[in-house]
């Protein structure tokens, strides 16, 4: 018999700060910007309580360049920011990458572009997945869509963050962020056997000091060959780490491809669809990079057409259209500017495009086979 | 007594110009940190500047930031490892340009962190731009009448303005451009160094250096700028020192003396 599990009805923000704390995160640094707000409130209460450090940095970008620290010398730490201030991150995440540390950083994302609004968005999905800032990498980037997953996936991206040496990020929104919903608090336990941290910055005693660089002037070749090196970490990564929920695609005629809380709307308009005997289902990414491009691909031979729900004006229906190869047609419904989709919206688009036939020039594209 | 390169220094040629204050300040650092037996706990953090590449010539732990980061950086390391010595060696243009939030916020905060901070009163690394620090009237390349002809403002004066801050412990403005001026440097450094140790919080010792290369002069000149036009733009003296009785209004009379 298993012990019952405590459970607690607490925020998305305040359940991915406790899932931190308990995945051992002992450094967080923030600043405040809504909706993210209760991720530094929280771990200002929690911090002290396990003997670990918070601090309410003087700018995001600040708070990023502590995370460097931290990290170097060995901690594991976070920082949350809501999509301006992931923004102002860019350039230290472009540092962490650069210098192989590992490290959590959550963006709750907000209506943009500019200031935008305080409302949940997906609009910086091209950030989250393309790297985001200067130089050629790429982040982890995971996609809950309920909040146990939330908490799980918070978890987990501690463990990715010190096995793979890079910044994992959790792309949360502003309804994942403000929700409540009971979560059971399971015990941290790592998913992955990790490495011992030889790169640590602690003072050199008994050992050669060690040096943290990102600038690679000399020999001249050098910064190449490290771009070598990160490529071939990212292909492992691609080869290890991809996670995605397939839901009733087996017989599935068109299937939806959403992510995050988009997808649990989705989900919603499946149900309805299956109600009046529609062939329907939901491909949801919960790593968005990387990508679970097999799982689309496969399903561009089973099914006859896909409908991409996400909210912004179209960012992660590129990938969609890449895993699948442009073999079957993409359909798009997308919500910009802090709005959302509900499930009759959806479920609405899908009855305006099940069974439809492929537009003549779709059709034409795909009779010249070069795609 | 035997002149021998101190232990947190590697036997190597550095890059930096002749005349440069850099590889004397490297030394004064560096011959501290020997005589406090730190080495092998100290974290030092490198800027983006002329000395972004002091990680070849320092012999202990060295983290390289993004330009103005330091401060920021450090406190992470400082935080996470109390028990350890974490130095920033920053630039005029990285500690009181793109930096000057970090600086401040760092020192206010009181983080136990010994900062260095050269200046210069130009970019030397990209070749001669104007800095926070640059003199009325300096030419530069991006000031090239002579900063004032085009709303730059006047120069930045650090010590001055963290002066202000309650939360800073210790800072002191030094120079190395006379044999009298690099002594009262070291002591400055192990000053600043020794607080830490003994975790009494922020401290800022800010350098005035030479850069004959950007300025444009021989490295007698630079010497001579030094002590001729920077100090009388940026005062040598105590400006804070929490610790001490002198501090406050008595160390500021002291160094309006001098």
């Amino acid at each position: 018999m298993s012990k019952k599990l405590k459970k607690v009805l607490l925020k998305g923000n305040e359940i991915m700060a406790e899932a931190a704390i308990q995945a051992g995160c002992r450094f967080f640094a923030g600043y405040p910007i809504t909706p993210q707000n209760e991720v530094p409130e929280y771990m200002s209460a929690r911090m002290p309580e396990v003997g670990g450090t918070f601090i309410q940095a003087e700018s995001e970008l600040a708070a990023i360049n502590m995370l460097f620290g931290a990290s170097a010398a060995g901690a594991r730490c976070m920082t949350s920011s809501s999509s301006p201030g992931i923004s102002l991150k860019q350039e230290g995440i472009s540092y962490i990458v650069a210098g192989e540390l590992g490290c959590v950083i959550a963006n709750v994302q907000r209506g943009g572009p500019g200031l935008g609004n305080i409302r949940a968005s997906q609009a910086d999905y091209f950030q989250a997945v393309k790297g985001g800032g200067h130089g050629d990498y790429r982040l982890i980037v995971l996609a809950p869509a309920t909040l146990p997953e939330l908490y799980e996936l918070t978890m987990n991206a501690f463990d990715y963050a010190d096995y793979y040496r890079n910044p994992v990020m959790i792309l949360s929104d502003g309804i994942l962020g403000q929700m409540a919903e009971p979560v059971e608090l399971k015990p941290y336990a790592p998913i992955l056997e990790l490495p011992e941290k030889d790169y640590v910055l602690d003072g050199c005693a008994g050992r050669e000091p060690r040096v943290l660089k990102t600038l690679h002037l000399f020999p001249v070749m050098d910064l190449m060959e490290h771009n070598i090196h990160l490529r071939a970490k990212y292909a492992r990564i691609s080869s290890e780490l991809k996670l995605v929920e397939q839901i009733r695609t087996d017989d599935a005629e068109l299937v939806i491809a959403a992510y995050g809380i988009t997808a649990r709307v989705a989900k919603g308009s499946v149900s309805l669809a299956r109600a009046k005997g529609m062939k329907v289902g939901l491909i949801r990414p919960i790593t968005l990079w990387p990508f679970p491009d097999g799982a689309f691909c496969e399903l561009a031979s089973s099914a006859e057409k896909f409908l991409v729900v996400e909210m912004s004006n179209g960012q992660f229906i590129e990938d969609v259209k890449l895993a699948t190869e442009c073999k079957k047609p993409v359909e798009f419904l997308g919500t910009g500017g802090g709005w959302y989709p509900t499930a009759e919206n959806i479920f609405e688009k899908i009855q305006a495009v099940y069974g439809e036939k492929p537009s003549p020039s779709f059709a034409r594209v795909q009779a010249r086979g070069r795609l | 007594m035997e002149f021998n390169r101190p232990d947190t220094l590697y036997d190597v040629r550095t890059h930096y110009c002749p005349g440069c204050g850099h590889g004397i300040i490297h030394r004064l650092v560096a011959e501290v940190i020997d005589e406090l037996g730190v080495r092998e706990k100290t974290i030092g953090t490198a800027p983006v500047g002329c000395a972004v590449l002091l990680y070849d010539y320092f012999n202990c732990d060295i983290i390289e930031c993004a330009h103005g980061r330091p401060p920021a950086v450090a406190t992470g390391i400082k935080r996470t490892l109390p028990d350890r010595i974490v130095f920033t060696y920053q630039g005029d243009g990285d500690l009181a340009a793109i930096g000057t939030n970090e600086t401040i916020h760092a020192a206010n905060r009181g983080e136990n962190i010994t900062v260095i901070f050269i200046n210069n009163a130009i970019y030397g690394m990209t070749g001669g731009q104007m800095a926070p620090t640059t003199l009325m009237g300096q030419k530069a390349t991006t000031a090239q009448t002579g900063r004032g002809n085009n709303q730059e403002g006047p120069p930045l004066k650090v010590c001055e303005l963290l002066s202000s801050l309650d939360g800073v412990t210790y800072l002191e403005r030094v120079a190395v451009s006379s044999p009298k001026d690099v002594t009262r440097a070291k002591k400055s450094i192990k000053k600043a160094f020794e607080y830490q140790i003994a975790g009494k919080g922020f401290s800022l010792v800010e350098v005035l250096s030479m850069c004959p290369t950007a300025w444009r002069q021989t490295p007698l000149q630079a010497v001579s700028f030094v002590n001729d036009r920077m100090k009388e733009v940026f005062p040598l003296g105590v400006f804070k020192d929490l610790t001490s009785e002198s501090a406050g209004p008595a160390e500021m009379k002291d160094r309006d003396e001098k």
